[in-house]
């Protein structure tokens, strides 16, 4: 109890030299636009990948758990759609971050920790916190939502395509699914869970990194840690967020 | 000047220093020696601020730096540059990059005049055509050059090397060593060096520091090693019998 108080406390410290003012905004405008590409634009990819087949997976698990002559077939595509908006694209996704995104700021920080180029950048006299975190923090906080919407789009075309394709769904019922008794407010509070993701997936990651004590088997435990601690963060937060915003 | 007075440093239980006192001058190579383990780092760490010290002050001239808080630290900081044990350079830039760096996140120059500022200090240390190499692409050797280089960018008034020689040949650390001594002349720093390596000591040491187990043995200058009759000092020194020989001839 006393060691994770402690942790507590030396992570809300940790963010306040990270939100401390900057040295020189440009600096930290170029390294942003680096993680943007490093954290944001290399993940592009695995997000594409999985959402695909998870929208396809989806599509076909619905189809199959509602064969009814009751229910009209759109309702799959309805079915596709709200599941991925409220649950899939934001959280599993995050979740796959925490674990791609996550490992790589903890490894990275840690690594400079253990190599002592954190400790030349302080006796620079540059606040490290700030210079490595906060533009990492910032980028997320940019990239993420985009991240979602691909993966609402993608995961919508791989449900469409999977459905069509399996024969359990025609093209026009899909359609028509995905649009009957839509809520952009949904779209919102997938954006909105996303940002608060971001947040806990980068901060947690980069404090277990900034942290790291010994060599390279303390920053490969550090990677691990950041990893499951900002996953079990994240599902306590899905359900406060959840309760939040959609009750 | 640098006045360390009565510093003490605990990790826990464990005392790492006990009550050093010591005063480096300008436009003098200081060096640090003692064993592995013996508080070497954790002094110097202690002076540059990186580590809190428990007991004891810090003076960098008349300025008390141990008691400054985080802003004042950070001005006298840009007056000191340090070459790290592994040369801590970052990986993910490149060598131009890294020597930039305190020119671009400390001064207003434009990028014409960073970049002569940075040819100039490659060219110093002897570092020619790998602006656009990475550290990983270095040599142990390159990389401590490339790290004095990124250390005197700012033209700093204290220089503080933690083992400069460690990992390299013996012909290197002699070039490293000449280049620390060099550069301390040129630029009337005051400089301080940790480290074990008796041909450093033989080379640079002007002033000799000897900590035993957190404590100040022994000071003197290099030639003064020689005739030093302090125990411990002469277990450490004169570990080979080579180097006994040496001191009995010098009897």
């Amino acid at each position: 109890m006393v060691r994770f108080l402690s942790g507590f406390g030396s992570y809300w410290m940790l963010l306040g030299k990270v939100f401390s003012r900057p040295e020189k905004t440009h600096i930290y405008y170029k390294q942003t636009v680096k993680e943007v590409i490093s954290l944001g634009i290399r993940s592009i990819g695995i997000v594409t990948i999985i959402s695909f087949f998870m929208g396809a997976v989806i599509t076909l698990q619905t189809a199959y758990n509602t064969e009814n002559p009751i229910y009209p077939t759109y309702l799959i595509g309805l079915g596709c759609r709200d599941s991925i908006l409220l649950e899939f694209s934001s959280t599993i996704v995050a979740l796959i971050l925490a674990g791609k995104v996550g490992s790589n700021i903890a490894s990275e920080i840690g690594t400079m920790r253990v190599t002592e180029q954190i400790d030349a950048l302080e006796l620079m006299g540059v606040n490290s916190a700030s210079y490595l975190i906060l533009p990492k923090i910032v980028a997320t906080l940019i990239f993420n939502p985009l991240l979602t919407l691909i993966s609402i789009i993608v995961g919508i075309v791989g449900g469409w395509i999977a459905g069509t394709a399996s024969g359990v769904i025609t093209s026009q019922d899909f359609i028509y699914g995905i649009q009957y008794a839509f809520i952009p407010y949904y779209v919102t509070y997938a954006i909105i869970k996303t940002l608060f993701f971001a947040f806990i997936i980068t901060s947690i990651s980069a404090y277990q990194g900034y942290y790291v004590e010994g060599g390279s088997l303390e920053v490969g435990r550090a990677s691990t840690k950041a990893v499951v601690y900002s996953s079990v963060t994240l599902l306590l937060f899905n359900v406060i967020l959840t309760q939040l915003l959609l009750s | 000047m640098i006045r360390a007075e009565n510093i003490s440093k605990r990790f826990g239980d464990r005392e790492v220093l006990k009550n050093v006192s010591a005063v480096f001058e300008p436009g003098q190579t200081n060096l640090i020696i003692g064993k592995s383990g013996s508080g070497k780092t954790v002094f110097m760490k202690c002076l540059v601020g990186l580590l809190d010290i428990d007991e004891g002050d810090i003076w960098y001239g008349d300025i008390l730096f141990s008691k400054l808080d985080f802003r004042g630290k950070k001005e006298i900081r840009k007056n000191m540059g340090m070459l790290f044990q592994g040369s801590a350079l970052y990986d993910s830039m490149t060598v131009e990059e890294n020597v930039m760096f305190p020119l671009d996140m400390f001064t207003n120059m434009t990028y014409g005049e960073k970049l002569d500022r940075v040819n100039f200090c490659l060219d110093r240390v002897n570092i020619v055509n790998s602006n656009r190499l990475f550290p990983s692409e270095l040599s142990g050797g390159m990389k401590k050059r490339v790290a004095i280089a990124r250390a005197i960018v700012l033209k700093p008034r204290y220089l503080f090397c933690d083992e400069p020689n460690s990992g390299l040949d013996p012909k290197t650390s002699i070039v490293i060593d000449e280049l620390i001594k060099e550069i301390t002349k040129e630029l009337n720093m005051t400089t301080v060096v940790n480290t074990h390596d008796m041909n450093s000591v033989m080379e640079n040491g002007e002033k000799v520091i000897f900590i035993e187990e957190g404590e100040k043995c022994w000071e003197g200058s290099k030639y003064e090693i020689l005739k030093s009759d302090c125990r411990i000092l002469n277990e450490f020194v004169f570990a080979n019998a080579l180097a006994k020989q040496l001191k009995d001839s010098t009897r």
